[in-house]
């Protein structure tokens, strides 16, 4: 009884001293973003390995889920009549919740494993050390201009999954099952909105980048400097920041729809 | 005892009843090393006694429980961040395992703490660059990429990008380990020949005894987290103190035992003996 008391205190203890680190970490990597902005070169550089090169599997999926609403939403609507609305439905699901959702997950998975295991390798490596001894502030120079470029590239990416989806779903709907283009199209136009839908996504990608980096980040710089250790922090990443982008996706979904309670 | 000086040598290093805890493990409890101005001094002792940790202490990577370390006379234990960065740009440390940028090219990781803080225009850079990497003897490698280096060569460039700024002092981690015997033989010559053309101080520390006894004017010994041994390397060879023996003579066994503690071997093997 007592030891397991003094397990579950320990783990509290460790827990609360993460948390600590973390917020530190945030604060650090919020006070050297002027710093990072000031040397674009780095973060055009990271916009390429964080943005461009999770393109491949971005595309590749919306285009899949898109197929999937146009097909299981045609089988739903077309028992009412109603098949002309199928773009409303892949329009609204996609800008509003699938499209920065799925995208952030996919790139918690796909930059924010290579994110952690960077930094990881960098302090395992002594690379961060040295950047110390040189009286470099690994900040502004390494962790800085990743998070900046994170969330720069997580809404644009969060678009590119929309559209190919909503181009997705169009091949399934129209071409495939005969929906008429002129109706997928108009329905998709006058009910997707710019600023309650289009723009809220955005802004929840932009959240979702910043949330991603900042763990994938956190885990690399916080990690223990060994093969083992880079490994599970690499796992913790893709857990956290899966978790904490569905987290604060019902956070940022009740506060901009605010339909709930 | 405390390392003998003259005026014109007083210490670049001073350290004072260092203690320093790893959770709950004792790493350095009341350590004094004084480290003169100008000299090679070694700091030896076997895997884990925290050699490296010295250096991290010496440089304000880690903050010890207590004591005192002065760099320069400037107290290290209390200085923030930018005190700190001040005083290192003033320190080149090589590493262990080198620590080169594995994004950029030889030349490039000599130039980063020279593009970082000098201020320089390009041409000069180049100049300064090519002469650090002459002085190891890899000016003609500048274009190769750190995965392409072989440990020594790293090394090499690691020490190149150390004494990139001038630097008064260079911490040395383990430079010998691993090393084939043509490479060892490079690197202590190297680092001879800067501390005496640069007139730095040198810290090394290493458990290669043969390597560093050979290159250092004063070494300590540190085991079981103080200071078993200092001297010069003649009177480290001389001293009686049983774990220092046993260290410096490559003893397996002695005051550290060969056996990690354990219960009675025929009762581990066979089971309760009754008498």
């Amino acid at each position: 009884m007592i030891e397991a008391l003094v397990r579950l205190g320990a783990g509290s203890l460790g827990a609360t001293a993460t948390t600590g680190r973390a917020g530190m970490f945030l604060w650090r990597l919020l006070a050297q973003l002027p710093a990072s902005v000031r040397r674009p070169g780095g973060v055009v550089r990271q916009l390429y390995n964080l943005g461009v090169l999770s393109l491949i599997i971005i595309l590749v999926s919306g285009l899949f889920v898109g197929m999937v609403l146009g097909l299981q939403g045609y089988n739903t609507l077309v028992d009412f009549g109603a098949e002309g609305s199928l773009g409303t439905l892949v329009g609204l699901s996609l800008v509003r919740e699938l499209g920065p959702v799925m995208s952030a997950l996919l790139f918690a998975g796909r930059a924010g494993s290579a994110l952690t295991a960077e930094i990881g390798l960098m302090k395992a490596t002594e690379q961060l050390s040295a950047l110390e001894m040189m009286a470099v502030d690994p900040f502004p120079r390494v962790l800085a201009p990743r998070w900046l470029a994170g969330f720069i590239a997580m809404p644009l990416l969060a678009v590119v999954f929309s559209a190919v989806g909503i181009l997705g779903g169009y091949l399934v709907g129209v071409e495939l099952l005969g929906v008429d283009a002129g109706s997928y199209w108009t329905n998709l136009r006058t009910s997707v909105d710019f600023y309650d839908d289009l723009l809220n996504g955005v802004i929840k990608s932009v959240v979702f980048g910043a949330v991603v980096c900042w763990v994938a980040l956190f885990q690399g710089y916080d990690c223990v400097p060994t093969a083992e250790g880079v490994g599970r922090a690499t796992t913790r990443t893709v857990v956290m920041a899966s978790l904490g982008v569905l987290g604060f996706d019902f956070l940022l979904t009740a506060l901009m729809y605010g339909e709930v309670g | 005892m405390v390392a003998k000086q003259t005026p014109d040598m007083a210490n670049h290093i001073e350290v004072r009843g260092l203690r320093y805890l790893r959770g709950r493990r004792v790493i350095f409890d009341g350590v004094d090393l004084d480290i003169p101005r100008g000299r090679i001094t070694a700091v030896m002792g076997p895997s884990g006694s925290g050699k490296t940790t010295l250096l991290k202490l010496i440089s304000g990577q880690l903050r010890p429980a207590a004591g005192s370390i002065r760099v320069d006379g400037q107290e290290v234990v209390r200085m923030d961040r930018q005190a700190l960065y001040r005083l290192r740009r003033s320190m080149g440390m090589l590493f262990q395992s080198g620590a080169l940028l594995t994004d950029l090219d030889v030349f490039d990781n000599v130039a980063y703490p020279v593009r970082e803080h000098a201020n320089l225009p390009e041409p000069m850079v180049r100049s300064l660059v090519l002469m650090k990497l002459e002085a190891v003897g890899l000016r003609g490698a500048r274009e190769l990429m750190s995965s392409e280096l072989s440990g020594g060569m790293a090394r090499r460039v690691a020490l190149a990008r150390a004494i990139a700024l001038d630097p008064s002092i260079v911490l040395y981690d383990e430079p010998f380990t691993g090393q084939d015997p043509i490479s060892m033989g490079i690197l202590m010559r190297l680092i001879q020949s800067l501390n005496r053309t640069l007139n730095l101080t040198s810290l090394l520390v290493s458990h290669d005894i043969k390597e560093a006894c050979r290159i250092a004017h004063y070494g300590y010994v540190i085991a079981d987290g103080q200071v078993i041994g200092q001297g010069s390397p003649e009177e480290l060879r001389h001293s009686t103190e049983p774990r220092l023996e046993q260290f410096l003579r490559g003893e397996p066994d002695g005051p550290v035992q060969f056996h990690y503690p354990a219960a009675e071997y025929a009762e581990d093997l066979l089971g309760p003996i009754d008498d």
